[in-house]
């Protein structure tokens, strides 16, 4: 590491200004989000919190046309069993294709990392009218049930284990008489946990995210997620853009929270899959 | 993508010497066949969720096709001749494109440089990669939203700055150009971030004494960048590029928010910032629910990330003299 170039004052000058940049626009969210909205029209304009924040998170919650609070509760509910089921539905998967042995084992590697190159979004048509049949149009399972697991997590989880597990070890629990799920629960499972926090924390941030497909599928405007509860502030005939801001910086708080907690691991976690994909 | 894959043949049969009893025959049925029931839940999903409505698109983009789906007509190709003759479909073409190559290619540069800062002996190392990365985890919509206030005409910020040197206040929205501009920025800025970590980290991998003979031979920082580091990281580069040209040629999100009211899913008035996934939302859902045009407009956009990767890649192949093969890393 010693013969890593040491970073003069040009370096640091220029990274100050990157992470000026970066976090600008976040932090000016919860500049007007904590105004009033005679705010906008300011010159020039304000760039410190005002003491407005609490009358607007009120203001929020009882827009009528928002549904603010379903949309949180929605939000929350989608992301959390999307991210448990891709944990444990990757880690299963990243398991069996890193330490178990089977036929065409390879081959279907190769086909899940196939499918993180196709564009799925397009499908959207089709999967619409898939919704439709099953009677789950508006409802919370549409947005669940397709992401219940990703390639992206199975092969993550896959390159993770061929290094995390000791094989020895497996061997050992077979030997015993253990099953291979028992050996999965009690082996795999302990030695993945920190690439699989990762993956659930990256997985939360992307559900909790997600706009295209929601806005497809769920169009009552009664049971939004909380993206969705943005876009109808955002449309809505009168702006009032403080209320706007402060859902807004609602919806963007509990990923900056996981991240500020997480952030070394989440770069960890982007960071080693660049090298090993 | 260098992935390692371990070739070791299949489980050999074990010989049978002794009539099996229940517990090794269990045994026997659970290490031969868990395995696919293990990686069974991706397979199925994929296939109910992800590939069959792809491919069901096609075969509904050959028909008129209406929200009730009752007996819908097969036309052959006619959704595709349609299209072809679509004065707004190749407005949202131009659009896509123009927006994907004023954003991707800065962006790729921006963040080839940042990842070199980056690259340094710095204090608080985890800090600055925080500090680049923070706005890859903030809600795309938020981030339209605010940056669609940004860059208002008449109370926006950047206009505000602009004024302060001299520049008179730019309609963002009403002007397709400037249209592109603002919303590249947003995906700029959400993704240069991300993308100089994924070079980082390939810069990492490079041992560090081919840097150290370089510069025994008289190659200064820059000759370094550009002889060593660049052409060492172009599997990684290749990747990004093509990732940027997958996720930015469907854009979807930055656009629709960057726009607001009635006419949000249009891209404007004159359809100034509508691209081809936006065009496609209009058609196939609200108000006109014609599933049969919007799935044209699926597969033709498959088509277009199709032809452009292949585009991209074989640039950056030849861009880079060819000469470098990198096997593992």
């Amino acid at each position: 590491m010693t013969r890593l170039w040491s970073a003069g004052r040009l370096t640091y000058a220029a990274l100050v200004l990157t992470a000026l940049a970066s976090i600008f626009p976040i932090y000016w969210m919860f500049v007007v989000a904590s105004r009033t909205s005679d705010a906008m029209g300011e010159v020039p304009p304000p760039v410190t919190p005002g003491g407005n924040l609490g009358a607007n998170i009120s203001r929020l919650f009882a827009n009528t046309d928002a549904h603010f609070l379903t949309g949180l509760v929605n939000s929350t509910i989608v992301a959390v069993s999307v991210t448990v089921s891709v944990v444990f539905f990757s880690t299963l998967a990243g398991f069996a294709f890193a330490k178990l042995r089977f036929r065409g084992r390879n081959a279907l590697l190769m086909v899940i990392i196939a499918t993180m190159m196709v564009p799925t979004q397009l499908g959207v048509i089709p999967l619409y009218m898939l919704m439709t049949k099953l009677n789950w149009n508006d409802r919370l399972p549409a947005v669940i049930v397709p992401a219940l697991v990703t390639g992206f997590g199975v092969f993550m989880m896959r390159q993770y284990a061929g290094q995390a597990v000791s094989t020895e070890l497996i061997e050992a629990a077979r030997i015993d008489g253990c099953s291979t799920a028992r050996i999965y629960w009690n082996v795999v499972l302990p030695a993945l946990r920190p690439a699989a926090a990762v993956l659930g924390l990256l997985t939360f941030m992307t559900t909790w995210n997600d706009f295209l497909w929601p806005y497809a599928v769920l169009n009552d405007p009664e049971n939004p997620t909380v993206q969705l509860s943005l876009r109808a502030l955002s449309d809505g005939y009168y702006q009032d853009m403080s209320q706007v801001f402060t859902g807004t910086a609602i919806a963007t708080l509990p990923l900056l929270l996981v991240f500020i907690v997480f952030g070394r691991q989440i770069i960890g976690g982007i960071m080693e899959g660049a090298v090993k994909a | 993508m260098a992935v390692q894959l371990d070739a070791r043949p299949p489980v050999a049969p074990t010989p049978r010497h002794t009539r099996p009893t229940r517990g090794i025959r269990l045994t026997r049925f659970d290490t031969r066949y868990s395995p696919y029931l293990y990686i069974a839940p991706f397979f199925l999903l994929f296939a109910v969720f992800g590939i069959y409505p792809l491919a069901y698109t096609f075969w509904v983009s050959l028909h008129d096709w209406d929200l009730l789906g009752i007996e819908p007509t097969f036309i052959g190709a006619q959704n595709y001749t349609q299209l072809m003759a679509d004065p707004d479909f190749w407005h949202s073409v131009v659009n896509t494109l123009g927006i994907f190559v004023i954003s991707t290619v800065p962006q790729l540069l921006l963040a080839l440089w940042l990842a070199n800062l980056l690259n340094r002996r710095l204090r608080a190392r985890t800090g600055w990669r925080m500090a680049v990365l923070i706005p890859n985890v903030t809600s795309t919509a938020a981030v339209a939203i605010v940056f669609g206030v940004l860059f208002g005409r008449e109370f926006g910020m950047i206009n505000w700055l602009l004024d302060l040197v001299g520049i008179d206040a730019i309609d963002w929205k009403a002007n397709r150009f400037a249209s592109w501009v603002a919303i590249s920025t947003m995906v700029d800025w959400r993704w240069t971030g991300y993308n100089a970590l994924i070079f980082l980290a390939a810069m990492q991998a490079i041992p560090r004494d081919l840097y150290e003979s370089a510069s025994i031979d008289g190659a200064g920082r820059s000759r370094q960048f550009w002889s060593i580091t660049v052409p060492l990281l172009k599997p990684t580069i290749i990747f990004a590029v093509i990732i940027s040209t997958i996720g930015g040629l469907q854009l979807f999100t930055e656009p629709r928010l960057f726009n607001s009211g009635t006419n949000a899913i249009r891209g404007g008035p004159l359809r100034e910032s509508q691209t081809v996934t936006m065009y496609m939302f209009e058609n196939a859902f609200a108000p006109h629910y014609n599933f049969g045009y919007g799935s044209a407009i699926a597969w033709l956009l498959f088509a277009l990330i199709a032809v452009v990767a292949a585009i991209n890649v074989l640039v950056l192949r030849r861009l880079g003299g060819g000469g470098r093969k990198e096997g593992s890393r």
